[in-house]
């Protein structure tokens, strides 16, 4: 042991310092007993932290899918439970629900990742020549460098590339920035536009329901978060008087500033009309609302009739004063539609009409954390350029990404359907995105047992259902809902026959919970 | 107040030093040209220059956007006026304007404009494989496996790469890469971690509940500071860093509001560490803000110092006697080079130095990646372990991450490599040792060669590069070329390294851009281009610097 001695030397100074209070009497104070290896008060204590961190909630990830994990692990241990597996359908995680991979996006991958693979025959040819440019765009040729920050030029070329050929309006590479997913995006623009104190704080209009990531940030941000509900009677349709009555509340008391809209809904799979997305629009230039949409799940639309309308499209289509005005952000992902690559944190935005000298900051602040995974890059990069019809690749992609589209269609009525047979339960059609959001009723027993155990009710039915089936679900009030309305929302992912089984199960366990508590 | 917000603009949208005013109008111009060309040097800055502007900043918005909604033209929601002061104030140097310039030059060069050189290098960020450096095969063997598991059957992939890319699979949900995985990262990864942390520090115990998987290790410090952040006026979190720092703590401090505490290394003395300095450091800023936080990057980047036991001993028992939360940026850790020279991990020497100290010196340390022998830097992978955190700090830690969701799952499959490579008697076990100490060795190399180099040039000085990746040298600037850069609205150095860039095609970051002692000034050097093109590289900075000299005597 070399540095015994340096060792004991420290501890002397340390003991002589204790003697004699020098310098140290302050921390001295704060130690309690004050023997040697005693525990002291820590710096960073729940009452010295952030305090805007500690109200950040994330119900997605919140202690009903604690609760999951310990669940499962109890499980491994052989703790016996009234059932065999836990079912986590609290996330849209495809994968994770045994969901396959998109073989030519995984080739496509691997083939950046290990370029040995290249000289490799049973790889196919398109999967190569996709590799073989992405890889060029890399420093070095390897995935292992840096991209620029704002994500490599050739896939945000191909990107650009994309939104053209889907709205047949044009877009320029330099509006647009890759992302480590749409939520590192979302968060970023938001704090561009976050600042003031006071009545001058910036407001965020926000769906009620909402996904957590918007409250998050927000609480994180120290924004105002102005909610706009969705009118559950019209299938969460958005509703403007309700949209223009949350701005003028919020007027009251801040600067609401930036107006954001998720479509398809997340958590409430509605899909928003072109008309609406016009009325949004104009509702946006009138008030001066920055636009953000989210629209992650632009490629999973199931309701009929039901069509995917781009704001950037619609906004293009409108012309001026609207189109070279209202200044917007669109975001996509990865993480959903048909690929479901949620792992790989991939995804981009895109800016409209927004001040040249704001582009610069934005490319500053996105210099900060380097660059997007470039892993996540590349299979962007992939999926923005999928096989021609001709190419090896082509028949197998387009039959894999057609059952994987047609699987969730089928997943969205029958959940849709069976949620609506249960006493108690209703069920808006999910028109859209990957879950269903029922209301159900809770009976006022079971709502004064929840508030004794301090839980809201829809949490303590969700904790119940939990440990008495496995099924992992989210509670409504994870989203924001309605006062007195209770609702959760379930991901429609569960391979078909398991959904069925897990339909079932639900319905038994909520029939049994109401008996319990009426 | 009306032209008050009018120069604000104009300042603001030229971007550009005005020259002297009085009050606190020549203030607010000078640090909105600061902004666009990093002059004045950092230095010791005034205890609060963002903060008091952006108070001032607010005000005057404020002001402007009513005169906007009164007039008939629009003008954007988002402007430069309008925007979050923070995030403007902001500063990250690495990839700042001479970047940018770097990236037109390159563009120059492909459409065919002539200049004295064929190739722009980025000598300016420590991006290995742009370099040259060629990946760890079995890294990417194992990534390769778990990205397409079809590989799994094939016969070119030895069979160690095979068990840990299962393993890998087994820890992700569908066995696939695709799905999220818990936002502190996958379970085995965790636990691979902290076998390695036991191994590397001599058997002291880690808990892979400490262990969280990260998106590089700017994302492990982000966090960690955002939550630490706290209080108003006098009790606003100050966060002790040093000088020259990595730009990453600067912005992460300015984009949180926190207060930046400097703490000067000593160049004099191959940029050590000294617990006077701390001490300084620490008195003076007690009396405007509540320092609470002391960040410790080691090995040093830029600087390259390697912080010895000694040191890290005082560190931590001045941490522990002034209640500060230490910060241990260690992502350099397998670049040492110096003989005598060797990496101690803070939260060894905490454990060595017995219950009082390890039981209460709450510690966060890092690691990434992307530096080492492996420098995959693409990846975004990282750790942190943290120590003696607060139970509910630790569901705190938690909640904040799980609104990211989780970290690149490639990259976890990454770090999960690094920290448990092939071992004596596997197959791949050769060939890794080879590569691994290839590149280590060439880095060795490399540090000496670029060392001695510059310390041949006149009017530059440069410390022993004992590890990390970096050259920090000074350079002696002639007044004539300081007032100069002054016409050019430029920090001195900013001028050295634009004109360097210009000159010679090689893109190096200015001093200022990582704070430097008033009147000193410095580039950072990557030393990562192959040695041979480093060669004929270092003799055109000595013609350059020379010329230079001349020039501006």
């Amino acid at each position: 042991m070399p540095s015994l001695r340096a060792l004991l030397s420290r501890r002397l100074r340390a003991l002589r310092a204790m003697a004699m209070g020098s310098g140290s009497m302050g921390s001295m104070g704060s130690m309690g007993s004050g023997s040697m290896g005693s525990k002291r008060e820590p710096v960073l204590s729940p009452s010295s932290m952030n305090a805007a961190i500690r109200r950040v909630q994330y119900a997605v990830r919140g202690p009903i899918v604690t609760r999951a994990l310990e669940l499962e692990q109890e499980l491994r241990q052989g703790v016996p439970k009234p059932f065999k597996e836990v079912i986590k359908a609290n996330i849209g995680d495809a994968h994770a629900m045994g969901q396959k991979p998109i073989t030519f996006l995984r080739q496509v991958s691997a083939l950046c990742l290990f370029p040995p693979l290249l000289s490799d025959p049973s790889f196919p040819e398109d999967a190569k020549a996709r590799a073989r440019r992405l890889l060029a765009a890399c420093a070095g040729q390897s995935v292992g460098s840096y991209s620029a920050s704002p994500g490599l030029d050739v896939v945000r070329a191909d990107v650009a590339q994309f939104l053209q050929r889907r709205d047949g309006i044009p877009a320029d590479p330099n509006h647009i920035f890759l992302s480590s997913g749409a939520s590192e995006a979302i968060v970023t623009m938001l704090k561009l536009l976050v600042w003031g104190s006071g009545r001058s704080r910036t407001g965020v209009l926000v769906p009620l329901p909402q996904y957590p990531l918007y409250s998050a940030a927000l609480a994180e941000l120290e924004a105002e978060r102005l909610s706009y509900s969705l009118a559950e009677d019209r299938a969460w349709a958005l509703d403007l008087p309700e949209l223009r009555r949350a701005l003028k509340e919020g007027r009251g008391h801040c600067c609401p500033r930036v107006l954001c809209v998720i479509n398809p809904g997340n958590p409430t799979g509605q899909v928003q009309s072109r008309e609406c997305i016009e009325e949004v629009i104009k509702f946006a230039y009138e008030e001066r609302l920055f636009l953000m949409a989210d629209e992650v799940y632009q490629d999973n639309i199931y309701g009929e009739g039901c069509e995917f309308h781009a704001f950037r499209k619609v906004l293009a289509q409108m012309g001026p004063p609207y189109s070279d005005t209202v200044e917007l952000a669109s975001f996509h992902s990865l993480s959903k539609g048909f690929m479901g690559e949620c792992g790989f944190r991939g995804g981009f935005m895109e800016v409209r009409n927004l001040h040249p000298e704001v582009l610069q900051e934005l490319s500053k602040l996105v210099s900060v954390r380097l660059c997007p995974p470039v892993p996540g890059q590349i299979l962007m990069g992939a999926l923005l350029n999928p096989p021609e019809p001709g190419e090896p690749s082509h028949q197998q992609y387009q039959e894999e990404k057609a059952a994987v589209l047609r699987a969730l269609a089928e997943r969205a009525r029958l959940t849709e359907q069976l949620l609506n047979k249960i006493p108690g339960i209703r069920c808006n059609p999910v028109q859209g995105a990957m879950y269903a959001f029922p209301s159900i009723q809770l009976p006022p027993r079971a709502c004064a047992a929840a508030q004794a155990a301090g839980q809201p009710p829809d949490l303590f039915f969700c904790l119940r259902l939990l440990e008495g089936t496995g099924i992992c679900l989210v509670p409504g009030s994870g989203f924001g809902q309605r006062e007195g309305t209770f609702h959760f929302r379930m991901t429609i992912l569960p391979p078909t026959e398991k959904l069925q089984l897990l339909l079932e199960k639900l319905g038994n366990f909520y029939t049994n919970f109401v008996k319990e508590y009426s | 107040m009306h032209r008050f917000v009018l120069a604000a603009k104009q300042a603001a949208a030229s971007l550009g030093y005005r020259g002297p005013g009085d009050g606190g109008k020549s203030m607010l111009l000078r640090y909105a040209g600061s902004l666009a060309a990093g002059w004045p040097s950092r230095g010791p800055r005034l205890p609060r220059p963002a903060r008091e502007w952006s108070v001032r900043w607010s005000t005057a918005a404020k002001a402007s956007v009513v005169k906007i909604s009164e007039k008939a033209s629009r003008e954007k929601i988002l402007t430069l006026e309008s925007m979050n002061p923070l995030v403007k104030a902001l500063e990250y140097a690495v990839r700042g304007p001479i970047v940018l310039k770097a990236g037109e030059i390159e563009k120059e060069l492909r459409k065919g404009i002539k200049k004295p050189f064929t190739e722009v290098i980025k000598a300016n960020i420590g991006d290995a494989h742009a370099m040259g450096q060629r990946p760890i095969t079995f890294l990417r063997q194992v990534v390769a496996l778990c990205t397409y598991p079809n590989l799994l059957d094939s016969p070119n992939f030895p069979e160690d790469a095979k068990k840990r890319a299962r393993r890998i699979l087994q820890g992700c949900g569908g066995n696939s890469l695709g799905s999220y995985t818990a936002s502190p990262g996958i379970n085995c990864i965790r636990e691979d971690v902290a076998s390695y942390i036991e191994r590397r520090d001599g058997g002291v115990p880690a808990d892979p509940d400490n262990i969280y998987l990260t998106t590089g290790a700017s994302d492990g410090i982000t966090t960690i500071l955002k939550i630490l952040v706290s209080g108003g006026g006098k009790s606003r979190t100050g966060v002790m860093i040093p000088i020259p720092q990595y730009p990453l703590y600067s912005a992460a401090i300015s984009d949180l509001d926190a207060i930046q505490v400097n703490y000067y290394l000593d160049e004099e003395n191959c940029w050590a560490l000294d617990v006077n300095e701390l001490r300084r450091s620490l008195k003076e800023a007690k009396a405007y803000c509540n320092p609470k936080v002391l960040c410790i990057i080691n090995p040093g980047n830029p600087t390259g110092q390697v912080q010895s036991r000694k040191c890290t001993e005082d560190v931590i028992h001045f941490a522990w006697e002034e209640k500060l939360f230490l910060l241990a940026d260690e992502v350099y850790q397998d670049n040492v080079y110096s003989e005598g020279r060797q990496f101690h991990s803070f939260k060894k020497i905490l454990y060595e130095m017995g219950p009082e100290y390890y039981n209460n010196v709450e510690l966060a340390s890092f690691h990434s990646t992307s530096k080492g022998y492996m420098g995959e830097c693409g990846y975004r992978g990282g750790y942190m372990e943290v120590l003696n955190l607060h139970p509910e700090i630790k569901g705190q830690l938690v909640k904040l991450l799980s609104v990211r969701l989780c970290p690149p799952v490639s990259g976890q499959a990454a770090m999960d490599v690094v920290v448990n490579p092939p071992i004596p008697g596997e197959e791949s076990y050769s060939q890794f040792i080879k590569e691994k100490e290839s590149v280590l060795n060439n880095l060795a190399k490399k540090a000496k060669l670029t060392e001695d180099m510059f310390n041949k040039i006149p009017g530059m000085h440069c410390s022993p590069l004992q590890g990390a990746m970096y050259a920090f040298p000074r350079i002696f600037i002639p007044s004539k070329a300081i007032e100069e850069a002054k016409v050019h609205k430029m920090a001195p150095d900013m001028f050295y390294c634009m004109k360097l860039l210009e000159e010679i095609g090689i893109c190096v970051v200015p001093g200022s851009g990582f704070g430097q002692k008033e009147g000193s000034y410095h580039f950072r050097m990557t030393i990562l281009p192959p040695t041979e093109k480093l060669k004929v590289l270092l003799e055109k900075m000595k013609d350059f610097h020379i010329k230079f000299l001349e020039k501006y005597a």
